[in-house]
């Protein structure tokens, strides 16, 4: 979006816009697209600037005071060990915006070569291609991890790659068989009448042709990339405690749901904000990349 | 009495964009054993009308606004939804357009074919199975499906288009109905087929004396069949007459513009190959594909062999016909030469330089010079690149133009082509069939091509667009001195537009010759076939030749 300025000093106005521009001028119309934005924009920067702004440190206890229920000192309340919540929670969404979107990024930009390359040549290429993602499919995810944990040790951007590295499967997939089905269409034949190279019809014409599904899939992944997270964590895999993550929190919150709600509560409510954000967001970039929705 | 009696009917849509009067205010009416044709281009409600007798409309959108249509005193509009199951079991029948999406595929054609008897609403009239298959295989062979017992168990893959469709006859016949609707039924058939399914139909109705609605966007080929014409445009009727009359001493505007729209005689342009060079030349070429179905791996069955050794030479100016049928292997053909398809064996030659063999980086300069304008406007513009990158695409690929001349150049080439510079920015889908169709046309000739290939450009869009695209390709060959392929299926397009024409069928070159030549003298059986097949926008000759039949 950042070159659209200059494109449009260049062009003059009757010249049309790309399908980018287009599609962030129909997106800033779309108030719920704009509102899951935002809300997304502040969750990132408040992750961000965390050290600076969270009011007490993320590993400070409080065993005298033990659980205790929101107040003006701790707004949010305090865990079984006196540690702030509010704190934990500005902490936590550190580790799972990071997960969740690190991720699903591996995940999308491996899935999307891997799909669109399988289903745009075909043939034999595909058939090796796609036989790969099946055996990685077939192994058990666990084991894949665990693997990974023991030869490696436990490092939190290993974590984000061996998730990605899982996600990617389902993604290359979905794209395959979009491209597939446009592969035969005329406009990408003609694009070979042209003399267009191989490379710049996938990105000019089968990509673009792919987002909606892929766009979808997106929204889709990262909380389930979130939540696989939290099970990791909850095993020993990923992060521990004192260091947290917004799944690892739900966790803990669920075992003393009864007593202490509010330790459930609070780390939900961020889960599903990020959630709907995302859902809005996705739908309106879906529809926003789509010349066929009207422009108003 | 008429046995359907339609007035006033009134069909519009509500949709985000406002109301759209998809019918306004139409009445008419139709006997027993005769044929109403409704004629009209897409968009003017003919399909909608009759679609909307039989409840078969999307509701909503779809809103019957007003009307009566008394099938025998009946109201089919307001009768309720067990009433309309009645009528569609017992009186009315549909035959749709394309024959190979409306047979289920997982069902064998005797079981679609005996469905509505043993399924009856009516418990009474439900007939046993063996009776039933008694009846459907009687049918069968009435409407020429031959060995019909064996094929009764066949399933749709197993029946090519036109025997899909007589199988779509019978299934419409066999409830023995007294209005048969038939939607286009032969538009999606070859040309020798559709002779014979018309045929068919006006055969049928004459010896089962059920009243005929005749849905065509063709005048010729209502003409032979139809005692009454309707012509509708834009949910209105435009005129209503005996076929006669509409043909031959209409008044309307619109309806004479459809009749001069149909092409008609020879190519009025001279020929402007005036040398013997050889632009094109084609030697023993075959493409073969890998039949997939073929068990044996013996060499023979094993390959569909869709182009099989066929040479030609194409004269630099030229415009060079090329008619077949459906899976003549013309289209193929066509890809071949512009090695978009892979050939198994021959060369293809342009401007004395072998193509055949080369990689595709070399290939590239050639590409610029050879072009294609493709079948389906729908399919073959990218619908996420507006008209600006669509046509600009081609020229910044092959450096024939900078970001600074680029906006000239692209504005050059719509009024070329005849689109308003204005629409630029529009994305394909705000076009209609022919504006999309000019669009494609913009970008084969955006390069300067000296050779195109214009597969069946014409054949998706409405008579008289079609009209005005074939005017346009004709004023562009002219202007840009350019030499062309013309595939198509019609025979009538066809003779309108080319210099010379080569008749392919099943993969090999059956006759070629001057235009007018062959046409007047067609030497091979399956020419003369082919030529007096073509429907006429005349119909004394039509009968004529139906009866001699």
């Amino acid at each position: 979006m950042n070159n659209s300025s200059s494109e449009t000093t260049v062009m003059p106005d009757d010249q049309g816009t790309s399908l980018w521009q287009d599609a962030w001028i129909k997106l800033s119309k779309n108030r719920l697209a704009l509102f899951g934005l935002a809300v997304l924009v502040t969750l990132i920067l408040v992750s961000l600037l965390t050290p600076l702004i969270a009011p007490y440190g993320y590993e400070e206890q409080n065993l005298d005071m033990g659980a205790t229920a929101p107040s003006l000192q701790h707004w949010l309340g305090t865990d079984i060990f006196g540690r702030d919540m509010l704190t934990r929670i500005m902490y936590g969404g550190r580790v799972s915006l990071m997960v969740g979107f690190i991720a699903t990024a591996v995940a999308l930009v491996i899935g999307i070569l891997w799909g669109a390359t399988a289903g745009f040549f075909g043939g034999r290429l595909d058939a090796v291609m796609m036989r790969i993602v099946d055996v990685l499919y077939a192994l058990p995810f666990m084991i894949f991890i665990i693997l990974l944990m023991v030869v490696f040790g436990r490092n939190i951007l290993l974590l984000f790659l061996a998730i990605g590295a899982v996600e990617w499967l389902t993604m290359a997939r979905i794209v395959r068989s979009q491209v597939m089905s446009l592969r035969n269409q005329e406009f990408v034949e003609a694009a070979h009448s042209l003399g267009l190279s191989q490379w710049t019809i996938i990105r000019r014409h089968i990509i673009p042709n792919t987002l909606g599904p892929v766009i979808v899939y997106t929204t889709l992944t990262i909380p389930s990339v979130m939540l696989l997270e939290a099970f990791l964590s909850f095993l020993g895999l990923g992060i521990q405690p004192p260091e947290s993550s917004w799944g690892l929190l739900i966790n803990y919150g669920v075992e003393t749901m009864e007593e202490f709600p509010w330790l459930l509560i609070f780390p939900g409510i961020a889960l599903s904000l990020t959630l709907f954000a995302l859902n809005f967001l996705g739908d309106g970039l879906r529809d926003a990349l789509d010349p066929r929705t009207s422009k108003d | 009495m008429a046995i359907l009696e339609v007035s006033g009917l009134k069909v519009y849509f509500h949709t985000r964009n406002g109301v759209v009067k998809a019918v306004d205010d139409v009445s008419f009416s139709v006997d027993s054993g005769e044929t109403l044709a409704i004629v009209g281009e897409s968009g003017s409600g003919k399909s909608v009308t009759c679609y909307s007798l039989l409840d078969l409309l999307p509701k909503p959108p779809a809103k019957i606004e007003g009307g009566t249509a008394l099938f025998n005193g009946h109201d089919l509009l307001t009768c309720s939804a067990a009433e309309m199951r009645q009528h569609r079991c017992n009186d009315i029948a549909v035959i749709f357009q394309d024959p190979m999406t409306s047979l289920n595929p997982f069902l064998t054609i005797g079981e679609q074919l005996i469905e509505p008897l043993i399924y009856h609403p009516n418990k009474d009239q439900v007939t046993s199975r063996a009776e039933a298959k008694e009846k459907a295989v009687a049918l069968l062979d009435e409407v020429g499906i031959i060995d019909p017992e064996v094929r009764f168990d066949c399933y749709p893959h197993e029946f090519s288009g036109g025997m899909r469709q007589r199988v779509m006859i019978a299934m419409a016949l066999i409830t023995e109905p007294k209005l048969l609707i038939c939607d286009e039924p032969t538009t999606a058939l070859d040309v020798t087929i559709q002779a014979q399914i018309l045929e068919l139909i006006k055969k049928l109705q004459e010896t089962r004396n059920v009243a005929v609605i005749f849905i065509s966007h063709d005048l010729g080929v209502v003409a032979g069949i139809a005692d009454k014409v309707m012509v509708m445009c834009d949910g209105t009727i435009r005129e209503t007459g005996d076929t006669d009359n509409i043909f031959y001493k209409t008044k309307d505007e619109y309806t004479k513009k459809l009749l001069a729209a149909i092409p008609e005689g020879a190519k009025t342009l001279p020929n402007r190959c005036n040398t013997d060079e050889a632009l094109v030349e084609v030697t023993n070429l075959k493409t073969y594909f890998r039949n997939q179905a073929a068990a044996a791996k013996d060499d023979e069955s094993q390959f569909v062999k869709a182009v099989n050794d066929v040479s030609l030479t194409i004269s630099r100016g030229e415009i060079l016909g090329l008619v077949g049928e459906s899976g003549s292997g013309k289209s193929t053909l066509g890809r071949s030469i512009l090695q978009l398809a892979p050939t198994t064996a021959g060369s293809v030659s342009f401007n004395k330089q072998v193509l055949t063999g080369m990689t595709p980086k070399k290939l590239v300069p050639w590409r610029q010079k050879m072009q294609m304008i493709f079948q389906d406007p729908y399919a073959s513009l990218n619908p996420r690149m507006t008209v600006f990158e669509t046509l600009s695409e081609p020229l910044l690929y092959h450096g024939l133009a900078t970001q600074k001349t680029i906006a000239a150049q692209v504005k050059t080439l719509m009024d070329d082509v005849g689109l308003a510079q204005a629409q630029l920015r529009k994305y394909p889908h705000e076009f209609s069939g022919g504006q999309r169709q000019r669009i494609a046309i913009g970008r084969a000739i955006a390069t300067k091509p000296e050779f195109i290939i214009a597969d069946e450009p014409v054949s998706a869009l409405d008579v008289t667009i079609q009209a005005q695209i074939l005017d346009l390709i004709l004023n562009l060959v002219e202007r840009h001195n350019l030499t062309m392929m013309f595939i198509s299926h019609d025979l009538s397009v066809v003779r309108y537009i080319s210099d010379r024409v080569i008749i392919m069928n099943r993969g090999v070159i059956i006759e070629q010759g001057d235009t007018e030549a062959l046409w007047a003298h067609p030497k091979q059986q399956y020419t003369q076939d082919l030529l007096s097949a073509i429907p006429l926008a005349d119909p004394v000759s039509e009968r004529n030749r139906i009866a001699s039949r």
